[in-house]
Formats: structure tokens, C-alpha cells, sequence
């Protein structure tokens, strides 16, 4: 699959796309709950409130009773959806998640919103960074990115059809819609949107856009990039990883997201143990966020287009000198 | 019928008895865990497993059950007994308690040993998951009942009245929670650790319907127990008063028994006191 026209898309934000979504899988879903702690306007799962009040809970401003219910619901052959903001389901909840949850290998769906920096001007307090990198440290846990709107609806659609506990990882501003309707998901699988034999980006959640927009200023340059969506962190698609990392010999990692313990993590370990080639890390490094606009913070942490492509032009530049 | 009431208490003080001498059993195979809230919560535990609990031991997951959540999941021991002393699984598996490979693990874990219906052990938890099973009964038009059991001590965790807010709020009536209030915890008393106390009076601002009884009288448990399936408009709370240690004369009422095995010799004296030798 080619993306050749980045201009122009239409912008929804992947929680816009799980409130919607959620209306029709309840419709197919008799057994399926929403939970929410008291934010379902921002998760939008008040739009399953509306359509069925009877199996939605808010369970207030309780994040740890909140994961402790939806493992009861799922204990009782429901399926819960759990939603709150990502720095209060992972960071507050953390050890409600891991114990009553991820060990007994429940069937919760973790759906969290605001994640990543582009919360925007609520602050560091409220920028999940570290979320990835907690989830995918647990054993049993999926651990999803959606890149888009439409991406983001599939996820939700397959993390129901799946039995066993799943987080997906939604944000807050509008994002490019990069997918048509004809775009298929599967847990587990990375897909190549760009081919190219200079490099490839693994990317993921919001940084997808960006890496193919980094892609099209690199082809400028006749370097061709590869870009590969990974949306499925956890199980990592290895093969694929591995495959475009001999293709390409140079490797950048791309997310909104710490560069410890996330994609840039679970790819070097990969890459590590199987095939080590120059890698570089965009994401956020070793710092909390802070108060802005989503624009300006993505600019400030390094985290656009045009830092993903000196990212490439770097980890070729290690090749060519053959630093590994 | 007052022949039959004697007959049940009797049936009860006698499984009470094997549940205590197997914790004692298990605990001395296992050179570690917790006897202090394993004894003490024997008698609520057996009134449940023997005579308020609608149960299938030979399908433990049959959807109408009613659900036994132990929230102060330290006290594994107990339900272990409990469950093997109703055929869950083989008695002789108790002593494999704490051992690489066995189903019985230090804190109870959903899907290894049937029975157990959630994983606990980081306290706190139980009540919640509770709630969730209960409220999915609810919505299923299901009639089970959800028993939680909680410690004192574990009442010093936030979690657990995020639960009890919630549940009242959305009037679990089928849910019912029994303190195990023996007043002490792995530091010393609960008042002079960090006090959850009043109890009774917390519970109630919270919207629950509380009593309290003797822990240790069967009497006094079953009739708490009639009363809670008798409330319907919000979750119910039994509060226990216990003695740590409970039946093994040298842990009662003491602190550092909470999480130590007794010894060879210890053991053998617990269990001569326990058979009434």
C-alpha cells in the first residue's frame, strides 16, 4: 500500500472514532459494558451512554475501582470496556491492571484516551509517556496504537472479537485519516505503507503521518524510505520488523511516547537479538511534557516530520560509515 | 427443627475443626504464609462453603453459582481448606501449598484451582471485582449472590472505598461483604498502625447496611447471613469480630503470627490443641 496524497485529509481524533464505534459494536454485542471514571465526554463513550444506558457505569472519579468492576464484569462472561484518560488507566490503576486483570488473563478492554504529549496545554501531570512501556511489560497484555480514525474503529473491533485483556491507546486532537474503508487490522500484524530500500521508520499511533510525511521530504532527497505502521506494539510483529531491517540496513523508530520501554525499546530488542543494524529513537527522551499547544509540543520535543527525516538522514550516515 | 438447627451447628464446628488443623497441615508443609488471618476467618468461611454458598463442586463454574471472593487473599490457606474440604479438588493437594508447580500459589489465582473465582493478594482489590460480578448478574437477571471477604487492615486501602461508594451507589444488593475485623495487622494493633476504625459507622455512611457479630458463633454468622439476602436496596456488610489466631492457644491475638509458619514442634502443639488432645 502506497499513500501518495498526505494533503487534504480529513481530520478525526481516534477517540471521536472509538465513541462512534462503540455505538454499533454494542448493537452486535449484547454482553459488551463501557466503564468510565467520570471523563466519558473527553473518552466520548457518552455516546454509548445515550444508546444504551443499561450497560454503561460511571464509576466516578475511582480509577481503581473502576479496573477492579470491569474485571468482575469480564469474571461474569461480559465484555468491559474501560476508559479513561492513559496516565490514570496505566499510572493510577497500574496495579489494579497487572493483579486483577492482566494476571488472571481477564477479558477488559483498557480504551484510553489523551494519551501521549498532545493533551496539550493541561500539562505533564496529564501526558501520558510512559504508558506503552508499562502495558507491554505485562505478561497476557495486548497493547495496541491506532494511527487513525479508521484504524482506530477496526482495533476496537478486533480487541472485542479477542478473548483476553487488550489496551489501545487513543489521543485527543483530530489526526489525518489515513485509511480508507477498505483497510483491514489485524492484532499482531505491522503493515508496510511506503516500500523503500534506504531505510525504513517503524512508526506508530500519530506518528505514522508524520514518518510518511518524513518519507516524502527523504524521496526528495532520492533517498527512498520504507514506512511500516506498527499499530499492534505488543505481540510485535517480528517478522516484519526484522525483514525491512535487512532490506533497509538502517532503522528509525517513531512515537509519541518515552523512548524507554516503548516502540523504540520493544524494536532495538528485536533487532538486538536477531539482526543489529543502526537504529535511531525518535520520541520523547527522558523527560516529561509540559503545557502547550499539540503543534507546538510536537515541534518542541522533536517529534514532526522534518526531525524523523535528520533522524534517517543520521542512521544512514552510521551505516555508511559502517557504525553499528 | 430445633433438632436440625444443632445438627448444622454441630456439622459446622466439626469442618471448622478439619479446616483449622489442614491450615496448620499446609502451613508447616509450607515452612511459610499466613496463619493468623487464616484462623481467624475459619468460622465465616465454613458457615459460607457449608451452608450459605449455592455451589457445584463438580462444576465450578456453573453460571448460577454464588461467587466467594477472598479479597485479604493472604488467608489462601483457608480457602484452600475450605475448598478441598468441599471437593474441589483432592485434600492431599493442600500440601503442596506454596510449591513450585502447584495449583494452590501464596495468594489465590483465578483459573488454576477451581473454586477460585478471582486473583487477589494485592489488598484492596476484592470488593471491586465483587461489584462487577454482581453488577453483570444483575444485568444477566441472574439471582447469584457475590460474598466478598475483607480484612481490617486492608481497609486502610483507598481502593476499597471507591468500591463501597460504588456499590452503594448502584444498590448491589446482591453483594454482601463480611469484615474479618480481628484488630490486628502485620505492624502491631489497627488503631495504632493506622485506625480504619469506626468500622461500622463508616460502612453505614457509605451507604451499606451493616451488622456486626461474633465471628466465631455459627449462630450469630447464619443469622447474619439470612439477614444480608434479605436486604435488596443496597449491599450489605457484615462485620465479624475475631481473634487472630483463633483456635492455636500461642497465635491468638498475637501480631507476629500474621505472616509465619509455625515450626515442626510448633505445629505439632497446634495440632494436639486443634484435635482436642
Amino acid at each position: 500500500m502506497n499513500i501518495l496524497n498526505l494533503e487534504n485529509r480529513e481530520m478525526i481524533a481516534t477517540r471521536e472514532a472509538y465513541g462512534r464505534v462503540l455505538v454499533e459494536l454494542g448493537k452486535r454485542y449484547r454482553d459488551l459494558v463501557v466503564l468510565d471514571a467520570d471523563l466519558s465526554k473527553s473518552t466520548k463513550t457518552s455516546e454509548f451512554a445515550k444508546h444504551y444506558p443499561e450497560r454503561f457505569f460511571n464509576m466516578g472519579i475511582a480509577e481503581q475501582n473502576l479496573m477492579g468492576t470491569a474485571a468482575g464484569f469480564a469474571l461474569a462472561g461480559k465484555i468491559p470496556c474501560a476508559s479513561t484518560f492513559a496516565v490514570f488507566a496505566v499510572g493510577r490503576a497500574f496495579d489494579q491492571v497487572r493483579n486483577s486483570i492482566a494476571y488472571p488473563a481477564l477479558n477488559v478492554k483498557i480504551v484510553a484516551s489523551h494519551a501521549g504529549i498532545t493533551v496539550g496545554e493541561d500539562g505533564a501531570s496529564h501526558q501520558s509517556v510512559e504508558d506503552i512501556s508499562l502495558m507491554r511489560s505485562l505478561p497476557n497484555m495486548t497493547v495496541i496504537v491506532p494511527a487513525d480514525a479508521t484504524e482506530t474503529a477496526r482495533a476496537v473491533e478486533a480487541a472485542v472479537e479477542y478473548r483476553g485483556p487488550v489496551y489501545i491507546r487513543l489521543g485527543r486532537p483530530a489526526v489525518p485519516v489515513l485509511f480508507g474503508a477498505d483497510y483491514e487490522f489485524r492484532i499482531g500484524r505491522a503493515a508496510v505503507l511506503r516500500e523503500g530500500e534506504d531505510a525504513v521508520i517503524f512508526a506508530t499511533g500519530i506518528m505514522v503521518y508524520e514518518s510518511l510525511k518524513a518519507a516524502v521530504l527523504l524521496a526528495e532527497e532520492g533517498t527512498e524510505t520504507a514506512v511500516v505502521n506498527v499499530s499492534t506494539i505488543k505481540p510485535l510483529d517480528e517478522q516484519t520488523v526484522i525483514n525491512w531491517a535487512r532490506k533497509a540496513g538502517a532503522v528509525v523508530t517513531a512515537e509519541e511516547h518515552s523512548i524507554y520501554g516503548g516502540l523504540g525499546s520493544a524494536v532495538a530488542e528485536v533487532l538486538g537479538e536477531n539482526c543489529p543494524v543502526p537504529l535511531e529513537r525518535v520520541g520523547i527522551r527522558d523527560r516529561f511534557g509540559e503545557s502547550g499547544s499539540p503543534d507546538k509540543l510536537l515541534e518542541a520535543f522533536g517529534l514532526t516530520a522534518p526531525h524523523i527525516a535528520q533522524a534517517v538522514r543520521r542512521v544512514r550516515g552510521r551505516r555508511a560509515a559502517g557504525v553499528r | 427443627m430445633a433438632a436440625a438447627q444443632e445438627e448444622l451447628l454441630w456439622h459446622l464446628e466439626e469442618k471448622a475443626r478439619r479446616i483449622r488443623i489442614d491450615i496448620i497441615r499446609m502451613l508447616a508443609e509450607a515452612g511459610s504464609g499466613h496463619p493468623g488471618g487464616s484462623l481467624s476467618g475459619v468460622e465465616i468461611v465454613t458457615a459460607l462453603f457449608f451452608h450459605v454458598l449455592r455451589l457445584r463442586p463438580e462444576e465450578p463454574e456453573w453460571p448460577e453459582r454464588d461467587r466467594f471472593i477472598l479479597s485479604k487473599g493472604h488467608a489462601a490457606p483457608l480457602l484452600y481448606a475450605a475448598l478441598a474440604e468441599r471437593g474441589f479438588f483432592p485434600r492431599e493437594e493442600l500440601l503442596t501449598l506454596r510449591k513450585l508447580g502447584s495449583r494452590l500459589q501464596g495468594h489465590p489465582v483465578r483459573n488454576k484451582a477451581p473454586g477460585v473465582e478471582a486473583s487477589t493478594g494485592s489488598l484492596g482489590q476484592g470488593l471491586s471485582v465483587g461489584l462487577g460480578i454482581a453488577l453483570a448478574g444483575r444485568l444477566d437477571r441472574r439471582d447469584y449472590r457475590v460474598y466478598v471477604l475483607l480484612g481490617d487492615g486492608e481497609s486502610e486501602e483507598g481502593q476499597v472505598w471507591e468500591a463501597a461508594m460504588a456499590a452503594a451507589h448502584y444498590r448491589a444488593g446482591n453483594l454482601t461483604a463480611i469484615l474479618d475485623f480481628n484488630g490486628l495487622q502485620i505492624d502491631g494493633r489497627i488503631q495504632e498502625v493506622m485506625s480504619p476504625l469506626p468500622l461500622p459507622d463508616k460502612w453505614e455512611a457509605f451507604g451499606w447496611a451493616v451488622r456486626e457479630v461474633d465471628g466465631h458463633d455459627f449462630r450469630e454468622l447464619l443469622e447474619a447471613f439470612e439477614w444480608a439476602k434479605g436486604v435488596h436496596d443496597r449491599p450489605s456488610m457484615i462485620i465479624a469480630r475475631t481473634v487472630k489466631g483463633k483456635g492455636v492457644s500461642f497465635m491468638e491475638d498475637v501480631a507476629d503470627w500474621h505472616g509465619k509458619a509455625p515450626s515442626r514442634e510448633q505445629a505439632e502443639q497446634a495440632l494436639g490443641e486443634l484435635s482436642g488432645v
